[in-house]
């Protein structure tokens, strides 16, 4: 599974309220919230982000609330992947759940605003424009099984239980 | 094992667990708040048609309440249809207050069970005995059809505190001094255990704080070893329990000491949890409007040190003073003991129990430029209104002082 786009680089602790704010918890349909996605970090974001460009970013990203409505509104613009030194657990979770894949990125090389990225996850590796491909943590696999199951409910209709065989891959 | 070992082990039916496994654990009780109409879509796309035991499922009615907008108003509607469809009893409706404070009351939470709801700030049961986390909707979904969830255990580092905090310096002022050293990623995927006479001195009231802020270092939940101050609180309200006990082998990821004989009151300064000053040194800081109210600020306890210290003064004519007690039966407590009617006549205005503006949604938001001290848990960029507001983190003693001078104020000058 191969997702490539454009980079969008934060810093550390976007938290939940920047990446969806409080204001527009009350919203359930996924357009709607796709409008708002990272508002509170840069308000340009829902209109300039394409179909499986990447979020890049520091540390505890999605720190804060456990609203999925932060994946929801993410996911709700297409975007591909999330890169960050570390997750907040609740949107961690989260993600899993509904199919974005996570991936831990050291920031061993910078990676700046609009850089072009491809991330293979079935090898488990980043290219950063063109260049050299990186080999990333052993999550990529079990983030591409949820990824192309677009989440957890898919899976385990598939599956008809909640197994926990997809963590020991 | 630790205790939270020991309890996710019976949990998940296994004779021993350690920090990393992955298990499947039994929830004694799921709670869903009324942000999250995505729990019952999800329940409903999972194949859903009878949930798996309606008695260990509690909903509450508290982030937009009273409902502010036709929207939020339709989203509880289902939610109480929800409810008695299924015949889920536990329904905590708009007024009773925050999810975190009303449980407890209700006898709901006990030590050594599993507590899953959708907020972030269930780490609060710690103070219990309970494994309590927040989850997102499709989590609380699965719990509902399947009334299990997946769960790493977590790791677990203790923070002993010792010595006692001088007058004026509240529980809050202890762990935002702990979450300052510690950095708010000191916790991520870890669970805090507290420990140490500090700690063993304090109400469950304070313990509660200290567990509730765990969640701003990351931690996945909280523990306080249950004393006798839980059994008698438990002994009126709460069902039969077991009581886990850590092995005394047990070896900590991390072990931190904090001293609070010379502790002074702090704030959280815009826009991070961890970056704390004394009050003392922040100097003048003009604010607009100072909240006390939330799981972490809005207890009893809380409201009784605020009218103490706004005993014989007056909120400063530009500072709006909003209080919004946790539950109705705090807000009864105050209102029997005279407290509503004393800090009513000092300016404060009063709002319905439940998360008040700690969302940034309703009951008291703040305008672009704007100023605001709170004793709620989090600070972050725009979460009490517009993204150009500052707010910093207090003691609800901070927040009063604050309030009558118009400006970040020391609360040891009223007491």
């Amino acid at each position: 599974m191969i997702i490539s786009g454009k980079a969008f680089v934060f810093g550390d602790t976007i938290d939940t309220d920047q990446i969806y704010p409080g204001r527009y918890l009350e919203l359930t349909a996924i357009e709607e919230m796709a409008l708002h996605a990272m508002e509170g970090a840069d308000p340009a974001f829902s209109s300039q982000v394409q179909e499986g460009d990447l979020i890049v970013a520091g540390k505890n990203f999605g720190c804060g609330s456990s609203r999925e409505h932060a994946v929801l509104a993410l996911l709700g613009c297409r975007v591909g992947a999330v890169l960050a030194s570390s997750f907040g657990r609740i949107f961690y979770r989260n993600a899993i759940n509904l199919g974005l894949p996570l991936l831990t990125w050291e920031q061993e090389v910078p990676i700046e605003q609009g850089s072009l990225l491809r991330l293979d996850l079935e090898k488990g590796t980043l290219t950063i424009e063109g260049g050299v491909e990186r080999p990333l943590g052993e999550e990529h696999r079990f983030m591409k099984e949820i990824a192309e199951h677009r989440g957890m409910i898919n899976l385990y209709k598939e599956r008809g239980s909640l197994s926990l065989d997809l963590f020991k891959g | 094992m630790h205790a939270l070992e020991k309890i996710l082990s019976r949990a998940a039916k296994l004779k021993e667990v350690k920090a990393g496994d992955y298990v499947l654990a039994q929830v004694d009780l799921a709670e869903v708040n009324d942000l999250y109409l995505q729990v019952i879509t999800s329940f409903r796309e999972l194949g859903g048609k009878k949930v798996h035991d309606p008695k260990k499922i509690a909903f509450v009615l508290d982030h937009y309440a009273p409902a502010p907008t036709i929207k939020a108003a339709a989203n509880q509607k289902q939610m109480r249809d929800f409810c008695w469809e299924q015949g889920i009893l536990h329904l905590f409706d708009v007024g009773k207050g925050v999810c975190h404070q009303i449980m407890p009351e209700a006898g709901l939470v006990y030590p050594g069970m599993v507590l899953v709801a959708t907020d972030s700030h269930t780490t609060t049961h710690g103070a219990f005995g309970c494994f309590g986390t927040g989850v997102g909707a499709t989590d609380l979904a699965f719990i509902l059809l399947t009334g299990k969830i997946w769960f790493r255990v977590p790791a677990v580092m203790n923070i002993k505190i010792h010595g006692e905090a001088p007058q004026g310096v509240m529980a809050k002022d202890i762990i935002l001094s702990i979450i300052g050293e510690l950095g708010q990623d000191g916790a991520v995927y870890q669970a805090v255990e507290f420990t140490g006479e500090a700690v063993e001195k304090m109400s469950l009231a304070e313990r509660m704080v200290l567990c509730n802020m765990t969640t701003e270092m990351g931690a996945k939940t909280s523990y306080i070893q249950p004393d006798e101050k839980v059994f008698s609180y438990l002994s009126s309200r709460a069902k039969e329990h077991t009581v886990y006990e850590t092995d005394p082998w047990y070896v900590y990821s991390a072990a931190h000491t904090f001293e609070v004989d010379h502790l002074e009151p702090v704030v959280a300064l815009p826009h991070s949890v961890d970056w704390i000053a004394p009050i003392a040194d922040v100097g003048e800081i003009s604010i607009h409007q100072s909240f006390i109210g939330t799981c972490t600020g809005g207890r009893f306890e809380d409201l009784e040190i605020a009218a103490q210290i706004l005993k014989g003064h007056r909120v400063h004519p530009k500072v709006r003073l909003l209080i919004i007690p946790a539950s109705d039966k705090v807000y009864l407590q105050a209102i029997e003991s005279g407290l509503i009617s004393q800090l009513m006549r000092s300016g404060a205005t009063i709002s319905t129990p439940g998360c008040g503006p700690c969302l940034g949604a309703h009951q008291g938001v703040l305008a672009e430029g704007e100023v605001g001290v709170t004793a709620s848990s989090r600070n972050f960029p725009g979460r009490m209104g517009s993204a150009q507001s500052s707010l910093y983190l207090a003691s609800p003693a901070t927040c009063a002082a604050s309030a009558i001078e118009g400006r970040l104020a020391d609360p040891r000058e009223y007491l």
